[in-house]
């Protein structure tokens, strides 16, 4: 832990930290680079596709990789690589939207659980408990069987997922938080609570949150594209990465593998993307969750 | 010890009354009403007083009362019945149940043969290319979904080479080869994608027991490197990794779920997506409870095994 001591604070310019982060953790820089093109492309995903998400041509059915199609067509002759930039597109949505909603979830129950401790923390630790026991996919499966698919719905079920598995780690640094010399100080000299919070307790959480939300939209993305694939996500004919390996589709992957290639391809590089630079995040925010 | 098993015995009761609450919960927000669906499903409509049903199914009750009854059924081993099928649920998953715990074993043996040798490796041969291929393959296999890969053996080796992974599903006690076949394919994938932590894990124990005293006492002794590192340094390594074993257990059924389905193993998860889909809730909730109830069971488990492995957690 000596190295920790010598680093230097966190640059305030995003610019100067993301070059930073490349000439030190260069993977974690690449990664950064490919989340934000991965971005780009789901925010322009309508100006950038070259075809419509379901224009079908008749003539062109299950082509193979071209010029005019990059990613080949599929079994009614959409254009995959279009496919793939609108489930791009749906990909950010709810990554981005689920992601925050259960930060916020986080926040909210960590840094008041964690704060104020005492009868009800501990009535609320044994219900996260309870809920980190089911399995992620075990509890979306079920709460989707019960108030049925589509974007909000995964978005709020997302969000509530991992907000409440979430807070245990914003609790974790609460306390690490409320132990130090400046919240004592700032409560000795009389300031309220909500002050204390905001100006002292949620400035220094910061950084984990920053972290845990960067891992979480990789989770929720990942989330999203298995209940697709078990036919649980977002209904058709909206294209999902998720969706695009199942259902109909699946029968001419044997007449045209690049069918198989493509999302489960746009879906590892983005994940494994994130997940490098959130570990480089995290190595360069919060020194003290270094390695684990 | 006997101190450790009774406070972590009780440490379990709240979880566990939180478990059965989030089940009860799903069971009561169902969509329309329970006794609806009976009556769409049984063809009673006619001239049945939906009173009568619902004060035979305890409807009328307050919602308390409700919980106790289901959770004394419950404990008698009363899951209701599947709304399909008409069969007990109870008995539907004594059937399933074996199956996904023999393919999470089979997983979890894939997961500890890849992962503990490679940990082991990459801690020695700590910032060489050989632990930076390594830790990027386990960061790899943390990102591809087991869906995919899945897929990927479905489709590739039957059009390259027209093979393809048997789907055939034939109990263990009929046919056991034909049963590991089958069940190989989806076991090593979910395997693959769990040591993934399981080697991270490893390496940074490994990396840490490297550093203690008494490994530097065993290399001043004169000590082989070997010995040292299966004799002194795995056996202290090795005690928080059977920890992972009860943190995965979440991640081994979710994943089940998916190559279950995908590979036709008529475990839980196809039992609960099948039920999903006919909206037979009885069942739904029945799996729901039973993997929440067994992943708190192995947890507990595993906590007490580690526990008796290091007498300092004891305390």
């Amino acid at each position: 832990m000596s190295e920790v001591s010598l680093q230097a604070p966190p640059s305030n310019s995003p610019l100067a930290f993301h070059r930073k982060m490349l000439r030190h953790k260069p993977l974690g820089g690449i990664g950064g680079l490919v989340f934000a093109i991965f971005l780009f492309c789901g925010v322009f995903a309508d100006v950038l596709a070259p075809y419509g998400m379901n224009e079908t041509n008749m003539q062109k059915v299950l082509e193979a990789p071209s010029l005019d199609h990059w990613m080949g067509t599929d079994h009614i002759g959409r254009d995959v690589f279009s496919r793939i930039l609108y489930g791009a597109q749906l990909s950010v949505i709810i990554g981005f939207l689920a992601a925050g909603l259960a930060t916020v979830i986080s926040i909210i129950l960590g840094v008041l659980t964690g704060y104020f401790g005492g009868k009800i923390d501990m009535l609320i630790q044994r219900f996260v408990d309870a809920w980190m026991t089911f399995p992620d996919l075990v509890l979306l499966i079920v709460v989707v069987s019960i108030i049925g698919p589509g974007v909000t719905q995964i978005i709020i079920i997302l969000g509530c997922l991992y907000g409440i598995a979430g807070s245990r780690i914003i609790r974790g640094s609460t306390i690490a938080v409320r132990e130090n010399m400046y919240t004592h100080a700032a409560q000795s000299m009389g300031a309220r609570t909500l002050h204390v919070l905001w100006f002292h307790v949620l400035p220094n959480v910061m950084p984990v949150v920053i972290v845990l939300f960067t891992t979480r939209v990789g989770a929720v993305i990942l989330a999203e594209a298995g209940l697709s694939f078990l036919g649980l996500g977002i209904p058709p004919p909206v294209p999902t990465w998720g969706s695009m390996l199942s259902g109909g589709g699946r029968t001419y992957m044997y007449v045209g593998p690049w069918l198989a290639l493509a999302p489960g391809l746009a879906l590892t590089i983005v994940v494994y993307s994130i997940n490098v630079y959130g570990d480089a995040l995290r190595d360069m925010l919060d020194p003290r969750m270094r390695g684990r | 010890m006997q101190a450790f098993i009774i406070r972590r015995l009780l440490a379990v009761i709240p979880t566990l009354l939180f478990t059965s609450v989030i089940v009860f919960a799903s069971i009561r927000l169902i969509p329309g009403d329970v006794v609806d669906l009976m009556l769409a499903q049984n063809d009673i409509s006619s001239g049945t007083d939906r009173a009568v049903i619902e004060a035979a199914l305890g409807l009328d009750k307050p919602i308390y009362e409700q919980y106790f009854v289901w959770v004394s059924n419950i404990l008698q081993g009363d899951f209701g019945y599947s709304l399909w099928q008409n069969t007990p649920v109870a008995e539907q998953l004594a059937l399933t149940l074996p199956i996904t715990f023999e393919l999470g074993l089979l997983a979890l043996i894939v997961a500890l043969t890849v992962a503990i040798p490679r940990g082991i490796y990459s801690a020695m041969k700590q910032d060489t290319l050989g632990d930076y291929l390594t830790r990027s393959f386990s960061l790899l296999m943390l990102a591809i979904p087991s869906f995919w890969l899945g897929t990927l053996v479905m489709v590739f080796p039957s059009v390259w080479w027209r093979w393809a992974p048997p789907l055939q599903y034939t109990p263990f006690f009929e046919d056991p080869l034909g049963n590991l076949a089958h069940m190989l394919v989806p076991a090593v994938l979910l395997g693959l994608s769990l040591s993934a932590v399981t080697m991270r894990m490893t390496r940074t124990m490994m990396l840490e027991v490297l550093r203690q005293d008494y490994i530097r006492t065993a290399r001043a002794k004169g000590l082989k490197e070997n010995l040292i590192i299966f004799r002194h340094a795995l056996r202290n390594c090795l005690i928080p990794v059977v920890t992972l074993i009860g943190l995965q257990a979440p991640l081994l059924i979710g994943g089940a779920v998916i190559l279950e389905q995908i590979f036709v193993v008529p475990g839980m998860g196809l039992m609960l997506l099948e039920a999903v889909f006919q909206r037979d809730y009885p069942v739904v909730t029945g799996v729901f409870l039973i993997v929440g109830v067994s992943i708190l069971l192995i947890n507990l488990v595993v906590d007490l095994t580690y526990g008796f492995l290091d007498p300092k957690v004891r305390h």
